[in-house]
């Protein structure tokens, strides 16, 4: 379509002129000017949503919102056109089938050994090695091999030496959606683990007798301590009120040994709507600080952002500082327990604060353990809880078909991009836990808006840091290669003007 | 009772620095570091346009402005003489900035006494015509609201009407007045030292202190100002009431924002001897107890503490084009209020002449100045550049200056650790060069001695 105008976002008088292409995997506006032809790309996945708006003079308005949070507005003159492009991006922007995702017909000109390559990047088994893993209170299962017990769960999980088969099964049938407890991360320091599991279909009176071994079993698998904390990351009203759907969370009184905690993260339906009303906020066309801040505080975003971290906080404490092992669970144990689970991981263990092992982080606790991405926006709430503890660029989406190429790969190429120019290897900050205070401390929290405003350039910080550092990085490289040649050079000029003297 | 007491002394004579004996060797005399006559050439050098008055040189015109005066050459003494009975305080409109690359400028001055009976001044009306270039407009920034400038007709002040002043467009532009500040300082450092759990009620007292909003206002203002200059290439005059708190936050940030000297030290140094302590900004009154004051402190307002946290947001926004970096805006906060040196006491040059503080009292540029000190507070990531830098004012822009608010309250030693990292990064690079450039200069002789024919 010819003659669109792209709006700037952050002066709504200034609009590009130029032409709107669809293709069958992506919208493109390019720019009418001639020297430059900047072009917009935009996938039909990331499209989140697309509003028609009214006519005005000047054409028909077409607003698409992106899941990454880029807006792009539209100006279409002819009210048909913009109708056939409002009509096809909806029906573009749903695929009916995986096939027709984008993944399937991108086509990096890789060869079949690259790209099977880039999946092997991440070699989960390599991970749980890294982790001392098998040991003696460890092992590997193949019980949900098929995905014959649990078909959200991985196919090879590890569980207590003491879980037979039979335990497992047991416990996987009193679990919603057969998600029984399984180890997400095991800390080598003092054999303290993190497990995760979904809630226990307890009602107000059930017990299951394989399950509460269970949960011996990874008690016993800890001999530094004799109790394990349970932690459920719901509030505790709504844990109860799944008690009379038959479901609930576990008695003190029937399983021994175990301190229950409730640490209250809201569901995915209450993040959404926060999430949603924190974008409302950012939309906002030249708010007041009152406004910005109002609407911040009103949305609750920072709220779910601290519940996560003092989620995290408290099961790496219980893991390095008492030594006590933690079962986490929510309802179905791939939401909430995903995020805190991740960043406990965080802070426990400086592997996973490297690029490499942060992919290895997403992919074992994020996808391997069954999270839903189609209905995904809480990646992006542990991201952003992750943000605090140190600066990171991620991508917001995965694609997990082996069919595909991975992610990861095209990640691990691109590193450069990606880096922390501060990263020590050797600094004490890399060396075990990181320590974050408990104390309140509510104004540590704040609005992310290189992440939520990241399309408006007018407001991040016009200087870069980052490229700054990583520029006089590279820089430094190129010296120490030249300060090693010059020196050979000089070298071997001393010995031929020692050789010459005789 | 006891503190307060002596926290605030009534006779500034038994206030430290005038017992305080420095422990470190006199390089420069800060006192003579950034003398007008030396300001004066940055301009003379380009324009001849403007003069130096030493009309006020008893003080007796103007009792906050400097001895010596910027005023345009057409006018003469006795005109500026006519001109101070009309302007509040005496302070009649003066150059605040010269902008080379357009030859704009910047005045500023205290609001016209019209009163209700619309009252004019014809040399004022000169005086600030002068500034103008033949058939073009300047614009006059008046920092209250429209109500407030009016309202303020019926206690003998105003301002410029239309009629008199057909060449100039006014913009009113409101900045709260000096008081409110204090209140939202009081809250602001309140919300901060609270321990509360909830995150909804730190942000809705973070939103209920203003303090950001006053932030936004003023460099939002001060933004305007910079654009009639530089975009509109237009110059303009500023005032509020008195001229001696808002109008000198908007004349000096605005300079931030376009001269890129005034992002050196030096520059800096210079910019707040010009535009706060000459200019008269009532240091002694304004920075006696911060947030803690007990009596009812009526004077008392954090004027010259919103100004740094603005340019720290500049700073924050663009971390390569100032050559000092944040510690060296919080030392200047802390010798605001409290200090072994004399630059700092007092409410204008008038009073500093009277206590003698240049004979009695060491000055805060000597000590800053050295090496040893300097090198604390430059910043690594320091790139000169020509720029005329445009912050963003939008919400997401604007932070709370942890550095300052919650200094107490939390632990920097891991953002310390990470400025350190950066430092080495940055001090390593240069080593390196430095070796580089040696080696190859050294090859290069070794290649032009005799014997040395063949390379290896």
């Amino acid at each position: 379509v010819e003659n669109v105008r792209l709006v700037d976002r952050v002066s709504p008088k200034k609009a590009a002129l130029g032409t709107l292409y669809l293709t069958a995997t992506h919208v493109i506006f390019v720019e009418n000017t001639p020297d430059t032809r900047k072009e917009t790309w935009i996938l039909h996945s990331q499209i989140s949503t697309i509003e028609k708006q009214a006519t005005t003079a000047t054409g028909c308005p077409l607003l698409i919102r992106c899941k990454n949070f880029q807006i792009i507005q539209l100006i279409i003159p002819q009210e048909r056109d913009c109708h056939d492009v409002y009509i096809s991006l909806i029906r573009l922007a749903r695929p009916v089938k995986y096939e027709e995702l984008y993944c399937f017909s991108f086509n990096p000109m890789l060869d079949k050994e690259e790209r099977e390559q880039g999946w092997l990047l991440i070699d989960l088994s390599e991970e749980y090695k890294r982790m001392g893993l098998p040991n003696n209170y460890w092992q590997l299962s193949d019980v949900n091999r098929d995905y014959r017990v649990c078909d959200s769960y991985p196919t090879e999980l590890y569980v207590p030496k003491s879980a037979t088969a039979h335990i497992i099964v047991g416990s996987s049938k009193f679990r919603s959606r057969r998600r029984f407890p399984a180890l997400s991360y095991y800390y080598k320091g003092n054999h303290a683990s993190i497990c995760r599991s979904s809630q226990p279909l307890s009602g107000f009176s059930a017990r299951c007798l394989e399950d509460e071994q269970m949960l011996q079993a990874i008690r016993k698998a800890n001999p530094g301590s004799d109790f394990i904390y349970v932690v459920d990351t719901r509030p505790k009203l709504n844990a109860m009120a799944n008690r009379a759907a038959g479901k609930g969370y576990e008695n003190e009184d029937n399983y021994s040994n175990i301190k229950f905690q409730f640490i209250g993260i809201e569901n995915i339906h209450v993040m959404r709507n926060s999430l949603q009303k924190m974008l409302e906020v950012c939309e906002l066309k030249s708010p007041s600080m009152s406004d910005f801040l109002w609407g911040l505080e009103n949305s609750g975003w920072l709220r779910h952002i601290k519940a996560i971290m003092d989620a995290g906080i408290f099961i790496a404490k219980a893991v390095s500082e008492e030594g006590a092992s933690v079962l986490v669970h929510c309802s179905d144990g791939w939401d909430r327990t995903a995020q805190v689970c991740s960043v406990a991981s965080l802070l426990l263990d400086p592997h996973y604060r490297t690029l490499r092992g942060f992919m290895v982080l997403i992919e074992k606790d994020w996808i391997s353990f069954g999270h839903k991405f189609n209905h995904s926006m809480l990646l992006i709430i542990s991201l952003d809880s992750l943000i605090y503890i140190f600066k990171f660029h991620a991508a917001a989406h995965m694609y997990f078909c082996k069919r595909t190429y991975s992610l990861w790969a095209h990640l691990w190429k691109n590193r450069a991009d990606y880096l922390n120019p501060l990263f020590r290897a050797d600094h004490s900050q890399t060396q075990g836990s990181l320590h974050l205070p408990t104390t309140p401390c509510n104004f540590m929290y704040k609005f992310w808006s290189g992440m939520y405003n990241r399309f408006e350039k007018g407001m991040q910080p016009r200087q870069s840091v980052t490229d700054y550092l990583m520029a006089v990085k590279e820089e430094t490289q190129q010296l120490e290669e030249e300060l090693e040649a010059l020196e050979e050079v000089r070298h071997s000029c001393y010995v031929v003007c020692f050789l010459c003297l005789f | 009772q006891l503190e307060c007491a002596l926290s605030t002394l009534d006779s500034i004579t038994l206030m430290y620095p005038f017992f305080y004996r420095p422990m470190f060797e006199v390089v420069e005399d800060g006192w003579h570091a950034f003398l007008p006559e030396q300001e004066f050439e940055l301009c003379s050098s380009a324009t001849s346009e403007w003069r130096l008055s030493y009309v006020n040189k008893e003080f007796a015109v103007c009792p906050s402005y400097p001895p010596i005066v910027i005023v345009p050459k057409s006018i003469d003494d006795e005109a500026l003489r006519k001109v101070a009975m009309f302007r509040h305080g005496g302070r009649f409109p003066v150059l605040s900035y010269y902008h080379k690359k357009n030859g704009m400028v910047i005045m500023r001055s205290g609001q016209p006494l019209t009163g209700t009976n619309g009252r004019r001044c014809k040399e004022d009306e000169k005086l600030i015509n002068a500034t103008l270039r033949a058939g073009k407009r300047g614009y006059i920034i008046d920092t209250r609201s429209l109500n407030v400038a009016q309202q303020a007709r019926a206690k003998g002040g105003g301002f410029e009407q239309e009629a008199h002043y057909p060449q100039w467009r006014r913009i009113h532009k409101s900045i709260e007045r000096y008081h409110i500040l204090q209140e939202s300082l009081i809250k602001l450092v309140e919300a901060c030292n609270e321990q509360a759990h909830n995150m909804d009620r730190w942000l809705s007292k973070l939103e209920a202190s203003n303090w950001l909003t006053h932030i936004k206002e003023i460099l939002t203002t001060a933004c305007l100002a910079a654009q009639c200059i530089d975009r509109e290439g237009a110059s303009i005059l500023i005032h509020g009431t008195e001229g001696i708190d808002s109008t000198l936050q908007v004349t000096s940030l605005a300079q931030i924002i376009l001269e890129p000297r005034s992002r050196t030290i030096r520059g800096f140094e210079a910019l707040i001897e010009r535009e706060w302590l000459q200019a008269g900004h009532p240091f002694q009154q304004r920075c006696a107890q911060s947030a803690y004051c007990n009596s009812k402190q009526k004077w008392e307002a954090p004027v010259f503490l919103l100004f740094l946290d603005c340019v720290w947001q500049i700073l924050r926004q663009f971390p390569c084009s100032f050559e000092f970096n944040e510690r060296f805006l919080t030392m200047l906060f802390e010798h605001a209020y409290a200090s072994q040196f004399g630059t700092f006491l007092g409410n204008n040059e008038s009073e500093r002449c009277k206590l003698k503080l240049q004979q009695k009292t060491m000055s805060l540029w000597s000590w800053v100045n050295r090496p040893s000190e300097l090198s604390k507070l430059t910043n690594p990531l320091f790139e000169a550049n020509n720029l005329v830098i445009w912050p963003s004012v939008a919400p997401q822009s604007l932070q709370l200056w942890e550095g300052i608010f919650l200094r107490w309250n939390r632990t920097s030693k891991y953002l310390d650790e990470a400025y350190e990292e950066m430092v080495n990064i940055i001090e390593y690079n240069k080593e390196l060069q430095a070796k580089v450039n040696i080696l190859r200069r050294q090859l290069a002789e070794l290649e032009t001695e005799d014997g040395m024919q063949e390379s290896p």
